[in-house]
Parts: structure tokens; sequence; C-alpha cells
């Protein structure tokens, strides 16, 4: 089943997300990715996540496609113009990919080739709109297509977790009426917040799909709540994180092997998803490069 | 410098909406130079207001209108007129519609494209800024650029990256799409957040032959003959 036809079935739909490498050793990507096989909808891969330099979306996304799996494309509006993006719409379907997260992307100052120039010539909102201009068989300059890519499947994201949140609630309406089909969120942490966010948005009528970002530690959580935008890891949580992390370390000095922190990690992102799963048509798992831990999240989730 | 046209008259009156009673800051700096806010082209606009069914509650002329201090001393000795419009109408670049958007709580239309800054040397430029995009966007923002207020020069909103409503790129500065929302929020006019404007037209800052062909350009094309001329012995 693809992608699209999951979201349309109805159906509880996981997507996951793997990240190109720096360099072009693909192994670990392809690895990643197997191990999603016949476990997801569709896998996430990002471009040039947190705007640094890698191997791009777009090829990564046609290996996926060559082994069998279901890519979405992520297309961010930092790194190419309105021609660059809409050739690589075009590009992208010629290859078989059908799926396209469209993002406006984080700045240059914030990856690692800071005196980059940035282009944003696009936003995610207008990159929508090209792109669903191209499904209907015209570019951005009213251009006819020879072909056109009807079939894309478009997709958006939202930060249920911002502050304040109207302004991504005007942003959200505006993505779904320039052609976004399905939404992913950023990391949602409290089931409560999110099912508050729902209900604001209650008359868009397309899935959303919160995002679940797995803990590494409780310093990690620290981190997103006072670094990431719209991230809000709970106390309670933090403390769980904290207090596995004490018992690795006390494994640890009786020399033996422990990874409570992964486990407690497993659980929390399980209970989330089982909680989160009355509230919505889906989740969208970000393991950070904890991808071996993903099947492992799925079974503590009961899916 | 800042070099402005005026905008159609329907662009104008499109902004307005059902705002009947507008008053009028016209700019006797740059853009009367450029023959847009000059007394003979702010009364040719007032009286094409007056014809769309606007009722111009009082104008002032503001020397430079990029000077907030005069700004609000302008408005200040017109306060009843101001009080009594809707919304303000300003014929001047896109810094002095930005100060004057900064000194009343109203909404402020551009009246102009700033379009060309390029070739006056010695500009000070501080705080509001105007990229001279051509196709001024201080209606729909509430008076304040997204082009030079977002790092990212966003049209369509905030990106996910503020952090306590301050920008990613630089958490010494607001952001931009955050300062804009919350202005329109005050003047209630958040749901203009809904419309999705045009997307930005880069050939505006071109600037054209027609523009080429100005003083300026032909003083620094015809100045060294000029010069060589001067050096000749008579």
């Amino acid at each position: 089943m693809s992608f699209r036809e999951a979201v349309e079935s109805g159906k509880f739909v996981v997507t996951c997300e793997v990240a190109p490498p720096k360099g072009v050793s693909m192994e670990h990507v392809k690895d990643e990715a197997e191990l999603l096989r016949g476990r997801v909808d569709g896998i996430n891969v990002t471009d040039l996540q947190a705007a640094c330099m890698r191997v791009s979306s777009l090829a990564t996304c046609a290996l996926l496609k060559e082994m069998g799996l279901e890519p979405i494309l992520q297309m961010v509006c930092r790194d190419r113009n309105r021609l660059a993006l809409q050739s690589e719409l075009l590009s992208a379907y010629v290859l078989g990919i059908r799926n396209v997260l469209c993002l406006t992307g984080d700045h240059v100052v914030l990856g690692d080739h800071v005196e980059a120039r940035p282009v944003f010539d696009l936003d995610s909102v207008s990159l929508l709109q090209a792109a669903q201009g191209l499904v209907e068989g015209q570019d951005l300059a009213g251009g006819e297509l020879e072909g056109a890519p009807a079939d894309l499947f478009l997709g958006a994201i939202v930060t249920p977790g911002a502050d304040p949140v109207e302004p991504q609630v005007y942003k959200l309406h505006n993505k779904v009426r320039a052609g976004a089909r399905f939404i992913q969120t950023q990391a949602v942490y409290d089931v409560e917040t999110f099912a508050g966010f729902m209900e604001r948005v209650s008359d868009v009528e397309v899935p959303i799909f919160p995002g679940i970002v797995l803990l590494k530690s409780a310093g990690m959580a620290r981190y997103m709540n006072a670094n990431v935008a719209g991230v809000n890891v709970p106390d309670g949580l933090i403390k769980e994180m904290a207090e596995a992390g004490q018992k690795d370390k006390a494994a640890k000095g009786e020399g033996k092997k422990a990874d409570f922190k992964a486990k407690t990690s497993i659980d929390i992102a399980g209970r989330l998803i089982r909680g989160l799963k009355p509230r919505c048509q889906g989740v969208h798992i970000m393991p950070l490069g904890w991808g071996h831990h993903v099947p492992a999240v799925l079974e503590a989730a009961g899916l | 410098m800042i070099a402005s046209e005026l905008k159609p008259i329907d662009e104008i009156l499109g902004f307005l909406g059902s705002e009947e009673r507008v008053f009028v800051v016209a700019c006797d700096g740059c853009s009367a130079g450029c023959e847009v806010s000059d007394e003979e082209h702010t009364a040719a606009m007032v009286a094409e207001l007056e014809k769309g069914g606007k009722v111009v509650t009082g104008m002032a002329r503001v020397d430079m209108t990029c000077n907030q201090g005069l700004v609000a001393l302008m408005l200040m000795q017109q306060m009843e007129a101001v009080k009594a419009a809707e919304g303000i109408v300003v014929a001047a670049c896109g810094v002095g519609i930005q100060t004057v958007a900064a000194a009343v709580e109203k909404p402020v239309h551009p009246a102009t494209n700033s379009v060309y800054a390029g070739g006056f040397s010695g500009l000070w430029r501080s705080e509001p800024r105007c990229a001279e995009c051509g196709n001024c966007m201080l209606d729909y923002t509430g008076g304040i650029c997204p082009y030079t207020a977002c790092s990212k020069s966003l049209l369509y909103g905030s990106c996910g990256g503020p952090s306590d409503g301050m920008c990613e790129v630089d958490p010494t500065v607001e952001c931009g799409w955050m300062r804009i929302y919350e202005r329109l929020a005050k003047l209630g006019r958040a749901e203009r957040l809904k419309d999705m404007p045009p997307l930005r037209n880069f050939r505006n800052m071109l600037p054209g032959g027609e523009r080429r062909r100005t003083s300026l350009w032909a003083l620094e094309l015809v100045a060294p003959e000029v010069m060589e001329e001067a050096e000749e012995p008579r």
C-alpha cells in the first residue's frame, strides 16, 4: 500500500524519518530503512537537516524506492530558488517518488556552512502552491507541463507547542489551502497539550500526525526545552530519563552492561503513542540516530 | 535617497476596503523628489481617494518621514484628524511608512512601492528598514516589512524557528513575524494572515532602463567627460 493509500484508507499511519549521511557511505541509512520495511507506511528522508551539508534527500529517496520502500521526500526552501525547487519536484516524480513534505528549512547560520547565502525564494506555503500547480499541470510562471506529476502527495508541518500558537494555526490553514494533504508535527511530549491543539484545529480537514522524538537522556530533554522552539518535555519524563541514566551509571560502576536509558526512552515513546492514538490518525517518529530502536518503540506502542 | 513609485489607485483603495475615513501622510523627502508625494501628486492622489468614496480627514506633509520624532510631532499637531480616521495612507518610502506605523496604532496603507536605492552613497539607514522590493507589502503586514524584519524574508508567516518570540538566527533579535502578528492582533486585523499575497517578484528590484536615465545615473556616466572638459585649458 502506498503512503497515500494508507492515509486515505483512514488506518492508523506510522512514518519514520531517516537521515542521509555526510559522505557517500549509504550502508547505515539503508540498514535503518530496511529495519522499517513492513513496519511503517512511509519513510521521511530529511533534506540537509539542521542546515548541514549531506547527501540529498532526493538521491536517498531514489535509493529507498529502488529497495521497494515508500519514501517521503522532504524539501526545504533554504538552498534552492523556485526554478530548482520545481525542477526537483519533477525530477523526484520521474524517479518514482510520490510523497513530498514541504518545509521552509532552518537558516544557514544554524548549520555547518554559516557563510552560505540563504535562498528562501519560496517558503513552505509557496512551495506547496508551486507543487500543487505542477500537480495541476502548470509551473509558477504559468508555463504548461508536458506531462503533469498528477499524483504527487503533498504534506506540510506544524508546531503544536508554539507560543503563541495562533500564527501557526493561520499558517496551517494556508498550507492546507495551498495543497497539503497530510501534516506532520514538531515533537510532542504531552498528550493533553496536543489534544488541546487538535481541538483548536478541528476544522482542518487533513490528518495531523504528531511527531515522536526519542529522548536519549535527561540532558537532551533539557537542551530541547531550552533551545528548540515549541518543544516542551514535561518534568516527569525528564526525571524518568535522569533516573535511568543513574541506573546505567551504577551498572557501569559494577562492571555490568546496561541500557536503562534506551529502555526508558522506548517505554516513554510507546506510552505517548498509545495516549495519542485516540486523538489522531497516525504518528511520525523521529529517532535522531536511534533508528535501531524504532521496532521496539512500535512494539511498546502496540502497533 | 530611496526611489519610489506611486501604487495604482485601485490597489490603494483595495487596501482601504471598508475604511471610509483616512488620514494622509506625504513625505517631502525622497519620494517628493521622485514626483510621488510632492504637493501636486499628493493632491492628485487625494482627489482619487475622494473620487473612490473616501473622506480625507486631514493631511500631514513631513519633511523626512523616516524621522520618527518629526513624524510624531506632525501627527500630534493634527491629533483630531488622525483620531477621526480609520486608517492612514502614507506616500513615502518603505522606511517612512514603517515609521508612521510605529507611531500610530492604526492600520497604515502604503501608497507607494519603494524600488531602488542603488547608486546613493553615504546613506545611513536605521531601523525600520526597507528592502526596496518594488511591491510594498506593508498593508498586509501591519506596517512592518516582512522582507527586512524576518531573517528569512518570509512572506507567508513565521517559520518554526522563533523561541520566546526571538529569532532562530539571532536570539537577540525579535522574530519579525511575531512582531507582525502582535501588531495585526492589536489592530484587530490578524485575520489578514488568511490572505495569501502573490509571490515576491524579484524583477521589481532591477532598475529599469528608464531609471538608469535619471540624473544620478547620467551624472555617473557623464561625469568623466565633464571632468575632462573642465581640465582643458581655456
